[in-house]
């Protein structure tokens, strides 16, 4: 323990500092920008999945396929696959863009089928009576399952995402310079795995205890009693 | 310029994947059976602790589950040998997976010490029930019921969890595609068969869990894994 | 003296007075039925009869025996004579009907179970549920799991019975199956203290009635008195309510 305060000094670099800072601004930026494109897309899948009738039985089919396959699958696969996938279709993007792909599946199966259970978890009734009202699907969805549906997505939704920025650090495993791959580097550049993966753990926990108080205060403040 | 898609190439390598699922399920399940142990300690300490244990266990908890799973082990794996503590590979992802599911598990057992069903103790009481009787017919059969299906979607997303052993080289479904990936070079054919087989396994835990759960609990239960 | 004597009973919810100064006396074989607004302290009342909530002053005598409440073995003999049933049945969720009805007078009083056995069959044929002795709670309707409480009750053979508003928690249409065991049990004299909203039903089978208001007992009278004839301001306003409101 005592080689980590005689490398301490030769450590605490400037340029040391940007490279982290750099690092954990990207896993903020997978974590952040998957969220959201997944939050969209999940929820219309959501959406779709739980529409009834003839017409929509494709696309109803298609959300349930790609919710439940890419929902089984280890993170590192879905990255995988969308590596090997980009290389074969001959796109050319950044390692950074095929992460950002990989995660979005990701993000966007888990949350799909939270939003799923949500709606579900709405009484029938409530259906009954919008269409009784000659509410059409969408404006069910959107002007009365939804707003009642909320308090159930809410909190496996804010656990799903802190989940989620974990689960960025596969992305590492391509290449992608984030956080993890951030310790790799250092590692080869001659600090000690103690110090490197030492720091990179600090700042994960930072980024996500700083996030989940503010998922707390979230679930709080729109009525929801924090108990984790 | 197309890809075609040669599964001829890497039909020989699915006996090869079959048994690194099977490894996958072990360590999966190993991983288990240590986390419930730490997460129960936790979450005893937790819910019932005095302020020491408390305090320890919530530092546990806290740290584990805010920091990701793969830098765990790879802190186990590069930095414990400083400290004279060297494990090979397998060890090193079995002991990550563990004390990392302890933290999870730990808040789910909690949450079940928490979970009261009022209801059903007054009528025990009126029964004239003691406080032990009250344990084994009420509090205890409710826990089950409700940690049952918390517990068993974490065990469904723990084997989803191992495939970061692969990272390190081990052999299980994840380390023998990577291995087969480096022979045959057939990357989507092999992550595609890999991937059928994940979701083979995950649905197979999910009806053998609903079918426990319908053994004892008597009720439908849902996965959401 | 009679069988059930209630002498000055309060008791507090965290810092409210809930019970202030109760006094009733119920015969055996009489049906008392507690009538009156919500949170005037009618099911707080069987909460502290029953030991779930300590008294704060007052006494209960039980058949001439003064219960002490703040005596384990005390409790466990008044609850070996005394039964309740609730509004949301409360029923054991991870065992069978035929084991709820057993639990008690197989594991508390510990008799044999050929016996247990045979007289909660009995009881679930008298509350008409032979037919559903090994399903679990959550597969009955709300009248089915209420008459499975009430064979519960009757299970530990009980001189007193509470039933705490037994139907409010069941649709219209399951409330009269319910009802018809309660008068079942009234022709067989069984003695019960009833709170219920039912005021058609309390006028038929009760033998008495006290309209509780702001945790105290306003009036109390035959079911004729009360509903017909109230002498006090507050039981008049209250009944004359009711009345509009059926």
């Amino acid at each position: 323990m005592a080689g980590i305060w005689q490398e301490l000094p030769r450590f605490l670099t400037w340029y040391n500092g940007i490279f982290l800072l750099n690092a954990l601004l990207n896993t903020l930026l997978l974590s952040i920008i998957g969220c959201l494109a997944g939050g969209t897309i999940g929820l219309s899948l959501a959406i779709i999945r739980c529409a009834r009738g003839r017409a929509m039985a494709v696309p109803r089919a298609f959300a349930w396929a790609f919710t439940e396959f890419f929902r089984r699958l280890p993170p590192l696969v879905v990255l995988m696959l969308a590596f090997f996938g980009a290389s074969v279709a001959r796109v050319d993007l950044t390692l950074f863009q095929v992460a950002l792909i990989g995660l979005c599946l990701i993000a966007t199966a888990s949350l799909a089928e939270i939003v799923r259970g949500g709606i579900v978890s709405v009484h029938p009734n409530q259906w009954d009576s919008a269409a009784a009202l000659n509410f059409g699907y969408l404006r069910c969805v959107l002007t009365v399952i939804l707003p009642q549906a909320w308090r159930v997505i809410i909190p496996p939704a804010i656990s799903f995402m802190l989940l989620f920025i974990k689960d960025t650090a596969f992305a590492s495993q391509l290449g992608t310079l984030e956080l993890t791959y951030a310790g790799k580097v250092l590692t080869t550049k001659g600090f000690s795995a103690a110090l490197s993966y030492g720091t990179v753990l600090l700042l994960y926990f930072a980024l996500s205890y700083a996030l989940a108080g503010l998922g707390r205060r979230l679930e709080t403040s729109i009525g929801i009693p924090a108990d984790r | 310029m197309g890809y075609t898609l040669q599964y001829g190439q890497v039909y020989h390598y699915i006996p090869y994947l079959l048994g690194g699922a099977w490894i996958s399920l072990q360590i999966a399940f190993l991983c288990f059976c240590g986390g419930i142990a730490i997460g129960m300690l936790n979450a005893v300490a937790l819910a019932f602790g005095n302020r020491l244990a408390a305090g320890v266990a919530r530092a546990y908890v806290t740290f584990f589950t805010n920091t990701p799973g793969l830098v765990q082990i790879y802190f186990i794996y590069y930095a414990l040998p400083d400290l004279h503590i060297v494990l090979d590979s397998v060890h090193a992802v079995v002991l990550g997976i563990t004390l990392n599911a302890g933290g999870y598990l730990a808040l789910i057992l909690r949450s079940g010490f928490l979970s009261v069903p009022v209801n059903e103790i007054d009528a025990g009481v009126t029964l004239g029930m003691t406080r032990l009787m009250l344990l084994r017919y009420v509090i205890v059969p409710h826990m089950i019921g409700v940690l049952y299906p918390a517990i068993g979607n974490k065990f469904i997303l723990m084997v989803l969890g191992t495939a970061v052993a692969g990272v390190f080289g081990v052999e299980d479904l994840m380390g023998r595609t990577i291995n087969a990936n480096a022979e045959s070079f057939r990357s989507i054919e092999l992550l595609s068969i890999t991937a059928a087989i994940y979701v083979a396994m995950t649905i197979c835990a999910t009806i053998a869990l609903s079918g426990v759960g319908m053994a004892l609990l008597r009720r439908r239960v849902r996965f959401a894994g | 003296m009679a069988f059930l004597q209630i002498a000055d009973l309060s008791a507090t919810y965290g810092r409210s007075p809930v019970l202030s100064g109760v006094s009733l006396a119920v015969e055996k074989g009489e049906v008392l039925s507690l009538i009156g607004p919500s949170g005037s302290g009618k099911s707080t009342l069987l909460r502290v009869l029953i030991g779930l909530l300590p008294p704060q002053a007052g006494s209960v005598t039980l058949a001439g025996q003064r219960v002490d409440y703040a005596v384990p073995a005390a409790l466990r003999a008044l609850r070996g004579r005394c039964a309740i049933v609730f509004q949301q049945y409360n029923l054991f969720q991870n065992m069978t009907v035929l084991n709820n009805v057993m639990v008690a007078p197989l594991k508390i009083k510990r008799r044999p179970r050929p016996e247990v056995e045979e007289e909660a069959r009995a009881l679930l044929g008298k509350v008409g549920l032979s037919a559903k002795l090994h399903a679990h709670p959550s597969e009955l309707s709300g009248g089915q799991q209420q008459r499975v409480a009430i064979a519960r009750a009757l299970a530990v053979k009980p001189e007193l019975l509470l039933l705490d508003e037994v139907t409010s928690a069941l649709d219209p249409e399951l409330v009269q199956e319910v009802l018809d065991i309660i008068r079942l049990l009234a022709q067989e004299h069984m003695t019960m203290i009833a709170v219920s909203h039912e005021m058609g039903f309390v006028r038929e089978i009760a033998t008495k009635v006290a309209l509780m208001s702001e945790g105290t007992v306003v009036e109390i009278g035959t079911p004729a008195e009360i509903f017909d004839a109230p002498r006090s301001e507050r039981a008049r306003a209250f009944i004359s309510k009711i009345i509009r409101a059926h």
